[in-house]
């Protein structure tokens, strides 16, 4: 994941341009622009009724927008347009599998390609293999399993070997452990291919692991694009630091740089990061709270490769399920923690109390503050 | 009891008689019913596939207006039939305005017994046909859209897909068909030979006072229904392995 | 998932709409009963007329000639115990109504059947009420060329020029009395020219102006559609055209009174006069003649 990954790493297949949708008057999305790059996996997330799903389809030529240009290759495109829509496929929440067998529903689209019978078998036998799903090919596909069910239909597919993928919400009618399983799959599927895809999804851990970049929508507009990490680390509204569980990224200013390792001064705390970024300049940075240990305020400094060790007061702590989540401030920077449940017991935290944060230099995500939108 | 007993025996005596009369009115029964209930559903269930899978402005009345017409009196039918092909109907002084000479006769012959036929099955058709594809969910055809799908090709998988509820459009229509008398009788004209089917064979039977014969006629009608109803429950039934 | 949750709606519809039938039929119960309290106390201003229904089987072509709308109010009028329940149906069907009692009295016109009626016991008796007679009418072209000429003159034309003849082939008294008219005429009625169309009169007569072909009918629904039409009368007046009406009582009727009240009523002067004067306003003529003894 490179500094420059909020940019386009490839050339842009699809482009969206003044994109704008209203529903009974109602303005779904508002989307200046949009760019989905060869080769990437660009995640639109966002909450319930942002928008993602309809940017989906008006990207995916799937619905026409009230408004707006749509180019793929450099070509202005329409929904009509059958050639266009060939080079994609889609995968959505529910799986909506055909009646008949699994290979039926595999062979849908080669069938619609005129791809000859043989070639289809061939084809859907490996194509299945690659989900795990090898020889299921005469079951019946509407008794299928969900994981199962949301495996054939992203066969369905990937078996027409689409120049852009696209995915809504594949996963989240699953139960966490299919859930898991497959999402892992997923990401090995999207990556290994090198298959571009616009995958949408309200789950920002599962945008983590399948994205190689991010967009976050919100009430139809786009709010954040970038590289997963700098989204997912450096949120730049209060909204989207809300929305991902972060606190809003601090701002800061570095102050020297020795073998790109930087000293950083966030309010009146010193702070050190890895970045390539000129001393003087103005930076947002952000730490996730799970690369934040704690440990107590008296103790030995333990042996850490953690360059930064800061004295901190405890402000609130929050029980987020298996995890408790520590806000601390000390001298104007304001970090959160997220440690075990145990863990937190054992430090007996209490509001108002000292304790002693340590995060690596690694984990201190920076970016320079120039041209990076604030306080949507 | 005695009755229904006797005319049963008479239906199968009948049925097996040899009677060519009675075959000719069998017949043309099956063939009216027949053509009519292929141009029902060639109008009902295209008809049925927009309105149900479309989102359009005045949709609901639409749909309100399809439900009314599976309500259709088919005497009423019959009349409006009757008075737009009658000789001092609009058609026909259309007709002379336009060719310059006399329309050739449409009432009282088969082709007007199919018109009325078609005009009542189709809602029919197209009522079920509508409920059956509203069934199939929206995104069922997006997901065939987004796998290259043009709009016919969506149709057919969506017809596909319904194809249960269509079978039964298909049998509501032919039920409508079969079983009429008021229509058929008001624009046929009941003459023997020619326009005479067996629901209209029925009612003159049992206006002469011939019960039993009416009877025995009306049970092979029922039975033939029941042979073609059941030919299209199989077809309905057939490959339950994949249904939901 | 969505269809179930779409059925769950559906059943919860249709739930919600049955509680809302039973309360409004609840609500109608309700409100119907403090109606009833009144009413029961109220005195009772007139004697009150316990009247029994009288079922009175008789043909189309009656009902259609508009007869009935004039000689049963007059006889409820004489006999306000009896309420008569016309059922209008071909001759044959009447006489099986009456063999099966499910009509009291029947008024029909086929001398012949009636008389092997009565002879088979199924009626008590049987007495002329009145006659009318039949017409054949045409296209006013008149292409087989019958105009004035006599019945089995006309008939002959017809079948030789095949033009297009429409017979009720219902069983009716009318069609009865043409397949007599052939009979007589020695002519076997056959080919696409005859049509068979077992109708009823009115029914024939829209037909055969439609058509464009003959037919053998009574006046009085003639006269009475004669507008409709595009038909004219090319033979008439032949004595063989008349067509005599009979009353019969069913034997062992439920409305066994009744019945032999209606037969009683309808020969005498009273409704003897109002058949004969039925349709001079209208038509310029009657359409019955009445010849009860």
């Amino acid at each position: 994941m490179n500094a420059s990954a909020h940019r386009c790493g490839g050339a842009p297949i699809i482009t969206g341009e003044d994109i704008i949708v209203r529903y009974h008057r109602r303005t779904v999305v508002d989307v200046p622009r949009f760019q989905l790059c060869d080769g990437e996996t660009h995640a639109i997330l966002g909450p319930s009724g942002s928008g993602k799903s309809t940017l989906l389809r008006v990207l995916g030529l799937l619905e026409r927008p009230t408004r707006g240009r749509i180019t793929l290759d450099g070509r202005a495109v329409t929904a009509g347009d059958k050639g266009a829509r060939m080079m994609m496929a889609a995968v959505f929440q529910n799986p909506y599998l055909f009646k008949g067998t699994v290979s039926e529903n595999v062979a849908y689209g080669l069938r619609l390609r005129g791809v000859p019978k043989s070639e289809r078998d061939d084809r859907v036998a490996a194509v299945l293999e690659r989900v795990g799903l090898g020889g299921t090919q005469r079951q019946s596909a509407l008794r299928l399993s969900g994981g199962e069910a949301q495996r054939v239909a992203l066969a369905r597919a990937l078996v027409l070997e689409p120049r852009i993928l696209l995915l809504d919400e594949p996963l989240s009618y699953l139960d966490p452990l299919i859930k898991r399983r497959l999402v892992q799959d997923f990401s090995r599927i999207l990556s290994a291919d090198g298959v571009t895809a616009l995958y949408v999804t309200h789950d920002q851990d599962e945008a983590m692991v399948v994205a190689d970049r991010v967009s976050i929508i919100n009430d139809g507009a786009v709010i954040r694009t970038g590289g997963v990490d700098e989204v997912m680390t450096l949120p730049t509204s209060p909204w989207v630091a809300d929305f991902i569980g972060m606190d809003a990224a601090l701002s800061g200013t570095i102050l020297e740089s020795v073998e790109g390792i930087a000293e950083v001064l966030v309010g009146e705390e010193r702070v050190f990061a890895r970045t390539d970024l000129p001393p003087g300049t103005d930076v947002l940075v952000g730490i996730r709270p799970e690369d934040v240990m704690l440990f107590e305020a008296w103790a030995e400094t333990p042996v850490s490769s953690a360059r930064n060790q800061l004295l901190m007061r405890v402000e609130s702590i929050e029980h987020m399920g298996s995890t408790d989540r520590v806000s601390l401030h000390s001298n104007g920077m304001r970090i959160a923690s997220s440690i075990s449940r145990a863990a937190s017991r054992e430090l007996d935290l209490t509001v108002g109390a000292e304790v002693r944060a340590f995060f690596k230099a690694t984990s201190v995500w920076v970016q320079s503050a120039a041209g990076v939108p604030s306080g949507v | 009891m005695e009755v229904f007993w006797s005319a049963f025996v008479d239906s199968i005596k009948l049925l097996f008689g040899g009677d060519a009369a009675l075959y000719e009115i069998i017949g043309l029964s099956l063939r009216v019913s027949g053509i009519s209930l292929v141009l029902a559903m060639c109008i009902g269930v295209p008809l049925g596939y927009v309105i149900g899978s479309r989102r359009f402005p005045g949709r609901g009345l639409v749909v309100a207006i399809v439900n009314t017409g599976m309500g259709l009196p088919p005497v009423v039918v019959g009349l409006t039939v009757y008075m737009l092909l009658s000789r001092s109907g609009p058609i026909w002084d259309l007709y002379l305005t336009l060719m310059g000479q006399e329309m050739p006769r449409v009432l009282y012959t088969v082709p007007a017994m199919i018109v009325a036929q078609v005009i009542i099955s189709s809602p029919l058709v197209t009522g079920v046909t509508l409920a059956a594809v509203a069934s199939v969910p929206a995104e069922l055809r997006l997901q065939a859209r987004s796998l290259g799908a043009s709009k016919l090709q969506e149709a057919i998988l969506t017809v596909k897909e319904a194809r249960r509820g269509i079978m039964a459009a298909v049998a509501a229509g032919f039920g409508g068909i079969i079983s009429e008398v008021g229509a058929v009788n008001m624009v046929g004209g009941n003459i023997a030979g020619k326009t005479r089917v067996m629901t209209t064979a029925i009612q003159l039977e049992t206006g002469q006072g011939n019960f039993g014969l009416a009877l025995a006629l009306g049970l092979i009608l029922i039975g033939i229904s029941f042979v073609i109803m059941n030919g299209f429950t199989r077809v309905q039934q057939s490959g339950g392995r994949y249904e939901r | 998932m969505i269809d179930r949750l779409r059925d769950k709606a559906i059943w919860r519809f249709g739930v919600v709409f049955l509680a809302f039938a039973l309360v409004f039929s609840l609500a109608g119960c309700a409100a119907e009963e403090p109606a009833e309290e009144p009413a029961a106390e109220e005195p009772v201003a007139e004697e009150p007329i316990e009247t029994t229904d009288l079922i009175l089987a008789s043909t189309t072509s009656t009902q259609d000639s508009g007869l009935f709308d004039v000689l049963i109010p007059a006889f409820e009028e004489a006999h306000p115990e009896y309420k008569v329940n016309v059922i209008a149906v071909g001759t044959g069907e009447a006489l099986e109504l009456g063999q099966n009692k499910d009509a009291d009295v029947l008024l029909v016109h086929a001398k012949a059947k009636e008389e092997a009626f009565v002879a088979d016991g199924y009626g008590t008796e049987r007495r002329d009420v009145m006659y009318n007679d039949f017409i054949i009418v045409g296209p006013p072209a008149d292409p087989a060329g019958i105009k004035g000429g006599t019945v089995a003159d006309a008939l002959k034309k017809i079948s030789d020029s095949g033009a297009t003849f429409i017979s009720r082939g219902d069983d009716s008294g009318t069609h009865t009395a043409e397949k007599a008219l052939w009979e007589k005429s020695a002519i076997k009625p056959a080919g696409a020219w005859y049509n068979s169309a077992g109708k009823g009169m009115g029914d024939v007569l829209t037909m055969a102006s439609e058509m464009g072909g003959y037919t053998l009918t009574d006046r009085a629904t003639y006269l009475n559609m004669k507008n409709d039409l595009q038909l004219e009368i090319l033979c008439e007046g032949d004595t063989v055209l008349f067509n005599q009406y009979g009353v019969i009582p069913v034997t062992d009727a439920t409305n066994m009174e009744g019945a032999q009240a209606f037969a009683d009523w309808i020969v005498s002067d009273e409704a003897q006069t109002i058949i004969g004067e039925y349709g001079v306003e209208k038509f310029g003529a009657p359409l019955f003649f009445p010849n009860a003894q």
